[in-house]
């Protein structure tokens, strides 16, 4: 038998179940304006910004081992630099997005540099504390509003669309756009040679590193398109909200502790993990939201236990007893046909 | 008081699905020298590290001194009177050569030895007590890791692989003192992948090959032919 | 004058800050731990103080009496209970479970004290100045904080590299599992160490709730300061994580001096400078 008849193959049957699922879940999702009403909407549009967000920390953390506490920085610096864009040089806010993602990357070299001195453990203070400044200096900025916000023009908004509705259904399919993007991208990342060297970086740093897989320049590249990424799903955040303050736009428990508790409990270093998190954070979220701060606590609790007694969460736990895969992530050799 | 200080029947020892030692039984008597030899991964450390409680059998039983120990961790194990001089000597690097020999005497038994008695032993160490034990030669840290383990004083010390990496001449200067040990009344498990080095010390010897014993018998009756086959299982 | 005045105290916060560092680097020395939930261990500490404050009538200072051991005891249980289960090779459960205690700690308070901002006052010492040069006053208070600092500071080093105890956690942190030879049960050392970290937050925290007004959601910040403190001063040195939290207070007060929204921005600067230029930290631990 010759190496040419050997193949790598990706896709399981379940996948390819999975897989035609989920395109069918995009097509009904991307007509939702026909069936869906606006609260509906605008839920959905919500859930697709925090599977977007907890798809890039799962990649930041589960996958490349930086524990970021501090994603918050990039959510808030998209934020803001939508809010800069439209009021200060008039760029339509779709634009904008993009400049967000772009300067995000360009800001996250500079951070990466810096924060990958901090040893382990360390590291994930160090993102803490650069969430803080980029905080602190948003507090300082006069022409957005300083430490109290600012809010988003009229004129901005209604330059998006000239109706109502129709900008509500614009920045739904914005928001499944860039969940479609970045699911799809960390995807084709995994399958990448770049996702066999994360994969090998996941399961045991240091054997991946002695098989000469450098390390260093594949963090790199995971936290500066994790900064972009997120960037870009906070500038589409605030433009939902139409307003922002320093103190929205870094929230650590919004944007940080919450990711991170959907990971968890969805399954931290699976592709699958986040989006199953996502529905069950909401689903306790629309049913446990008049607890208030108990609701929080429950969910670190949940995300504790999940941590110290499923550590691979729902996702891993259901994964490992039937053998599904919902992405074609994996590879097995195959005899060619 | 039984027979047998240490009495294993039938280990069978796993790190993870991999299992590393296949129904081993095996008696230490009372103040005897014994001697565990085989090739490289023929499960001597495994079988010594089991002994000391950093493994437990997942079949079989251990008996130290008429008591079940086969699931008491480490630390239960030192205070019972195993004491394990592990592979590759592993001193702490951040204590002085005298702060590693007395948290060897952390588990609090009593018994002859003490700082004084150690030094008189491995007189080179009370030079060199204040120094940091990273500091050291190869062969006076040696020196230490036993010492240290001394220092627990044991009924029983495992020794792996003591002569590894260390010059003839250092070897010959460790293994010189074991009498001196012994002569204390504890039993000694020397495990050795040179075997002349173990057969000259030891009264008696096990042999293992892939995780089972293939020869056992008194160092003076066995035959070159006998061990090398059990060794190389030709 | 009004710098001079500004670095003084600056240096007495400074000494809190140490504080809030030393029990922060002694589990990281002991087990690599790094505990995200320090900081609201702190304020934990402070409400703890509020409530024997009130409940027994006792002066803050007294409080310590009660507030520490109970704090020490807390620690020995979450460690023994909790953390150990998450050590390891792997460094996310132990950051995802502290980070969980976070926010379950922040919005416990939060529940039970509410969001209002709380002060405990110590009476007369509180507003006894003396005068140290021409207009520059030193309260007794923050006098006797910085003391304590230094007591503690230095009696943590006596009991790290002089007692038994010490060289437990020495060798513990060296190599656990040689450690378990040595007859030391490792879990039950790692929880001595994070009761010891947690009775020296118990101090942190009745200091920080005389000092200054506190709530629930201020941990985070105070987890922020020490950890810039013990990175400044370099890692696994006490007497540096002193010096850390004093550079990180002058900086502050400095910052606060040019523009009152400086203040905390100024401190954070000073923490990335240092990581830049000497990411080692000032007064790194001398090997061997």
């Amino acid at each position: 038998m010759s190496d040419a008849a050997i193949r790598v193959e990706h896709a399981t049957r379940a996948s390819r179940i999975g897989m035609t699922l989920l395109a069918l879940l995009v097509v009904a999702l991307a007509a939702a304006p026909l069936w869906a009403d606006r609260a509906s909407l605008r839920l959905m549009g919500e859930i697709f910004t925090f599977v977007a967000l907890a798809s890039l920390w799962n990649l930041l953390a589960g996958y490349a081992g930086l524990v970021s506490v501090g994603q918050q920085a990039y959510v808030g610096f998209g934020g803001y630099v939508l809010f800069a864009a439209a009021i200060l040089f008039g760029v339509p806010p779709i634009a904008a997005i993009i400049v967000a993602g772009a300067l995000a990357a360009l800001l996250a070299v500079p951070v990466a540099a810096l924060m990958f001195r901090l040893r382990g453990h360390y590291f994930a203070i160090g993102t803490w504390v650069v969430a803080e400044i980029f905080r602190l200096v948003a507090a300082q900025i006069g022409v957005l509003g300083g430490g109290s916000g600012v809010s988003l023009p009229a004129g901005v908004i209604t330059g998006i669309a000239a109706t109502r509705a129709m900008r509500e259904y614009i920045i739904y399919w914005l928001a499944l756009g860039l969940a479609v993007l970045v699911v799809g991208g960390i995807v084709l990342l995994l399958r990448s040679r770049y996702g066999l060297a994360l994969t090998a970086i996941r399961d045991n740093e240091t054997a991946a590193r002695s098989n000469g897989i450098s390390v260093m320049r594949i963090k790199y590249l995971v936290y500066v398109v994790t900064a972009a990424g997120t960037a870009m799903t906070g500038a589409l955040i605030f433009l939902t909200k139409l307003r922002i303050s320093p103190d929205t736009a870094f929230s650590v428990n919004d944007w940080t502790a919450f990711v991170i508790f959907i990971t968890v409990i969805g399954g931290i270093g699976r592709v699958e993990g986040p989006l199953i998190g996502t529905i069950v954070f909401f689903l306790l979220r629309e049913t446990l939201a008049d607890l208030g701060s108990l609701y929080l606590l429950m969910l670190g609790a949940v995300a504790i236990v999940v941590m110290l007694f499923a550590p691979k969460g729902l996702w891993g736990f259901v994964a490992d007893r039937f053998g599904w895969q919902a992405f074609p992530l994996e590879r097995r050799l195959a005899h060619k046909p | 008081m039984p027979d047998a200080l240490l009495e294993a029947d039938a280990l069978d020892v796993f790190y993870g699905d991999f299992q590393a030692l296949f129904g081993v039984s095996l008696t230490i008597a009372p103040g005897e020298v014994v001697a565990v030899i085989g090739a490289n991964g023929a499960g001597k450390s495994t079988l010594l590290k089991t002994f000391a409680g950093q493994l437990h059998p997942r079949a079989g039983t251990l008996r130290f001194a008429g008591e079940a120990v086969g699931t008491l961790p480490a630390f239960a194990m030192v205070r019972r009177g195993v004491a394990l001089v592990p592979e590759g000597r592993r001193l702490f690097p951040s204590l002085s050569v005298e702060e590693n020999l007395l948290i060897g005497a952390q588990a609090g038994r009593p018994g002859p030895w003490s700082l004084q008695r150690v030094f008189d032993l491995f007189p080179i160490l009370a030079e060199r007590r204040r120094q940091p034990s990273m500091s050291l030669s190869g062969g006076q840290q040696q020196m230490v890791a036993i010492a240290r383990a001394l220092m627990s004083n044991p009924q029983l010390l495992l020794c792996d692989e003591i002569s590894l990496g260390l010059a003839p001449i250092v070897v010959k200067e460790i293994y010189d003192r074991l009498p001196a040990i012994t002569g204390e009344g504890l039993s000694l498990v020397i495990v050795e992948q040179d075997i002349v080095q173990a057969l000259s010390a030891a009264r008696r010897v096990y042999c293992l090959q892939e995780g089972r014993v293939a020869l056992e018998g008194d160092a003076k009756s066995l035959t070159r032919e006998a061990v090398s086959a059990a060794y190389f299982g030709v | 004058m009004q710098w001079v005045n500004a670095i003084v105290q600056g240096v007495l916060i400074g000494g809190l800050y140490a504080l809030f560092a030393a029990g922060l680097s002694l589990i990281f020395g002991v087990m690599r731990l790094v505990n995200i939930a320090h900081g609201d261990l702190i304020v934990l500490a402070s409400y703890l103080a509020l409530v024997v404050v009130t409940t027994l009538g006792l002066d803050p200072l007294t409080s310590l009496v009660i507030v520490v051991p109970a704090m020490a005891v807390i620690g020995y249980a979450l460690q023994r209970l909790i953390l150990n289960r998450t050590l390891g090779d792997d460094l996310l459960p132990p950051l995802l479970v502290t980070f969980g205690l976070s926010v379950i700690i922040q919005n416990g308070l939060l529940e039970w004290f509410t969001a209002d901002s709380r002060k405990l006052t110590a009476g007369a010492i509180e507003v006894q100045a003396f005068q140290a040069l021409p207009g520059v006053w030193i309260g007794l208070l923050p006098l006797l904080q910085f003391a304590v600092t230094i007591a503690i500071i230095g009696g943590l080093q006596l009991l790290f590299y002089r007692t038994a105890f010490g060289r437990a956690f020495r060798a513990t942190s060296d190599d656990p599992s040689v450690a378990q030879l040595m007859g030391l049960d490792t879990r039950h050392v790692f929880a001595l160490a994070m009761a010891l970290s947690l009775a020296v937050v118990a101090v942190a925290g009745v200091f920080l709730a005389v000092r200054a007004n506190f709530d629930p959601a201020i941990g985070p910040a105070r987890l922020i300061y020490g950890f810039e403190a013990v990175i400044i001063g370099g890692l696994g040195s006490l007497w540096g994580t002193l010096a850390g939290g004093i550079i990180l207070g002058v900086a502050q007060a400095i910052g606060a001096q040019i523009d009152p929204g400086w203040q905390v921005l100024a401190g954070h600067l000073v923490f990335i400078a240092i990581l830049a230029v000497r990411p080692q930290g000032l007064f790194p631990k001398v090997q061997g």
